[in-house]
């Protein structure tokens, strides 16, 4: 019972990341019919830049933590501007691979900047950590679980409530006709990449604390997110938590329960059995149909 | 035409100093000796300092007078820890450069895939990497001076079968320096009258390892043996304080350098590892042999480079030193320098005493690692 608990305390907070992670997916391509493969390197920006700001500037975290999205938003803006604008002829499999080009040279350019040793960061808060039942649950993964439900509850206001988030929702149906209606619609996809971008920084400064930040962090985080986005049906913010909220505990549950060497096999495994009998996720719409 | 120009030059430069060399008193020829290392890459922890500390030990040697009046002259390529481009590294060590020997490479799979090129070639090789597979079985041309894993894992068990300690749980990174460490910690356990009640592995990018944790805790071991190098062993440390797991923790070598204690911070109080000596020369006892030659090397290091000292560079420093050694009234002679080698007996280096014979290619004994303690961030020998 005690190992139960301690599993889901482990799967939910990998998890929670997982699914912040995915939601940054998810959200681009809902709006611009993209997968954008740098997406785990943002996170790896957000969590370094986190820790530059926080242990290398001595900023207030909240500051820091702000800061940091606010780089890796820019770092989103960038790459649309720079990179995906101005392709000829923006067929997705070329935008696709320039995103992959993309990820290449951050990693690089990290690696120049941070150097290549992992660093660590203080947690948010200093409590001891939490028993329940025998197992630990550690304050960051309140913070963790808290904040990432903060982001998509916004996410999901902003859509629904806001102007701009029903433009943007516009421009993602279809991007002629809200031009017609006076839609910006490049402002909206380059949006959509700023608030892409910021949601894998806020996934990478969650995880900061938990972990050991490096370089090349964001391959695996990247995986991982867009196999919870594939689970939980890409498009859908629901489904982005729900996949990696499903993938962090189903790791968990095959380390406690199979073995530590099929970790990440159970979770390539899922997503294989999702996309074979429910290609569309187990969230997402059948209609959808962008390529 | 910029190239054409280039070229022209370089010709003319190449004339220049051809005509110019042979009238230059330079006394006897120089002899080369080559280095591969993985200066770049994911492994430059290890090659960068191998790099450094070869050509601090040349600078030494040639200081001194050289060997028998050759200065010595190295030259050394990057292999960036890709076996073929170590291969392509080792190709051109022997055929271009004709060195009379080779100090690296920094890995095990780059020091295997250059062994077959350099036994061709009959260039003798001191490889800088632990894997016992290089000199196991012994070939006559290569050698190497890091230490094998065994010698790790015979430290451990000999400090756990002290401590009264029966059963334990390992946690092994999932890749071939984790797989060599569970091998060896599997095969020697029952040696020691140990039992291993769980073993888990973790992933070298793992973020969170409480879920091994818990399955090791349940398992109930009276000390949990982790084998990986950074980070992951940082995090393990941490969700070890945070779980209140109170078994002793013990850490492979992989994780012995100043980094970990920074990552792992005030988690890493009482983890006990076995390291090279290096680390904590100065609680050495006066007579050690060895404390003379790591004080040597560390001040000069650090005098030399200003960066903090660690035990890897140490392997590239004791092969060129082992080599200028062999070196003595060989003229240059391959096949006599490794020879020479095998004769080495009692030479005291940075990782340990070593003393080869026609069996053992590696040298070193029981006394290449000790056990420390880390105390308030502070590596502590044990006795």
């Amino acid at each position: 019972m005690q190992e139960l608990i301690q599993y889901l305390f482990s799967g939910i907070t990998n998890g929670a990341v997982y699914a912040v992670i995915a939601l940054g997916f998810s959200m681009l391509y809902s709006s611009t019919g993209l997968i954008n493969f740098a997406h785990g390197e943002f996170v790896m920006v957000g969590a370094l830049t986190l820790i530059s700001l926080s242990k290398g500037l001595n900023l207030p975290l909240p500051v820091a933590f702000a800061g940091s999205v606010a780089i890796t938003a820019a770092a989103g803006l960038l790459l649309e501007r720079l990179a995906i604008r101005n392709v000829r002829k923006p067929h997705p499999i070329v935008l696709v691979i320039i995103t992959v080009g993309a990820s290449i040279l951050v990693r690089g350019i990290a690696m120049l900047c941070w150097g290549k040793d992992s660093l660590n960061c203080p947690p948010y808060s200093n409590h001891a950590p939490i028993d329940v039942a025998g197992a630990t649950l550690l304050p960051q993964s309140i913070w963790i679980l808290a904040l990432t439900l903060l982001v998509v509850i916004g996410l999901h206001v902003f859509h629904k409530r806001f102007l701009t988030g029903r433009a943007m929702l516009a421009t993602a149906i279809s991007r002629k006709a809200a031009g017609v209606v006076g839609i910006p619609t490049d402002i909206m996809v380059l949006l959509a990449f700023a608030m892409s971008a910021a949601m894998g920084g806020i996934g990478g400064a969650l995880i900061a604390p938990i972990s050991m930040s490096s370089f090349d962090m964001g391959m695996t985080l990247g995986l991982k997110g867009f196999c919870a986005a594939m689970i939980g049906g890409l498009g859908s913010s629901w489904g982005a938590i729900f996949g990696g909220l499903l993938l962090g505990v189903l790791e968990a549950l095959g380390v406690g329960f199979l073995s530590s060497g099929l970790k990440d096999a159970s979770a390539f495994v899922l997503l294989l059995l999702i996309l074979y009998f429910r290609p569309t996720g187990l969230m997402g719409k059948a209609t959808v149909q962008r390529f | 035409m910029r190239t054409a120009k280039t070229t022209i030059f370089c010709a003319l430069a190449a004339l220049v100093i051809c005509t110019l060399l042979p009238g230059m008193s330079w006394g006897k020829e120089p002899y080369k000796i080559g280095g591969i290392f993985s200066i770049t890459g994911a492994s430059s922890f290890l090659g960068d300092p191998e790099k450094k500390s070869m050509e601090m030990a040349i600078d030494q040697i040639n200081a001194a007078g050289g060997i028998d009046g050759h200065m010595l002259e190295a030259v050394i390529y990057d292999d960036e820890g890709d076996p073929t481009k170590a291969v392509l590294a080792a190709q051109k060590l022997t055929s271009k450069d004709e060195v009379i020997a080779i100090v690296g490479p920094s890995l095990t799979p780059t020091s295997l895939a250059v062994i077959p090129v350099i036994e061709k070639a009959g260039t003798p090789l001191i490889s800088c990497a632990a894997g016992i597979k290089i000199t196991e079985p012994v070939k006559p041309l290569v050698y190497k001076t890091a230490q094998n894993d065994v010698l790790a894992v015979q430290a451990i068990f000999n400090h756990i079968k002290k401590a009264n300690i029966k059963k334990i749980g390992i946690l092994t990174v999932e890749n071939a320096f984790g797989e060599s460490g569970k091998e060896q910690l599997t095969a020697q356990a029952p040696k020691f009258g140990i039992e291993i009640v769980l073993a888990e592995t973790f992933g070298a990018k793992d973020t969170d390892m409480t879920a091994q944790l818990a399955k090791i805790r349940a398992a109930q071991p009276e000390a949990i043996v982790c084998w990986g190098t950074n980070p992951g062993p940082a995090v393990i440390s941490k969700n070890v304080v945070q779980m209140n797991i109170k078994v002793p923790l013990y850490q492979s070598h992989g994780v012995a350098s100043p980094k970990f204690i920074e990552l792992a911070e005030s988690a890493a109080d009482g983890i006990l590892l076995p390291t090279g000596k290096i680390l904590v020369t100065e609680q050495l006892s006066e007579t050690d042999s060895q404390k003379k030659v790591l004080q040597g090397y560390t001040t000069e290091f650090q005098k030399r480079y200003s960066m903090p000292v660690g035990g890897f560079g140490g392997y590239a420093y004791d092969g060129t030193h082992l080599l200028a050694a062999a070196l003595k009234g060989t003229e240059g002679d391959k096949a006599k320098i490794a020879a020479n080698v095998e004769k080495i007996n009692g030479f005291p280096g940075v990782t340990g005493t070593f003393t080869f014979t026609p069996t053992d290619h590696n040298g070193l004994g029981d006394d290449a690692f000790v056990m420390v303690v880390i105390k308030d961030g502070k590596w502590q020998l044990l006795k």
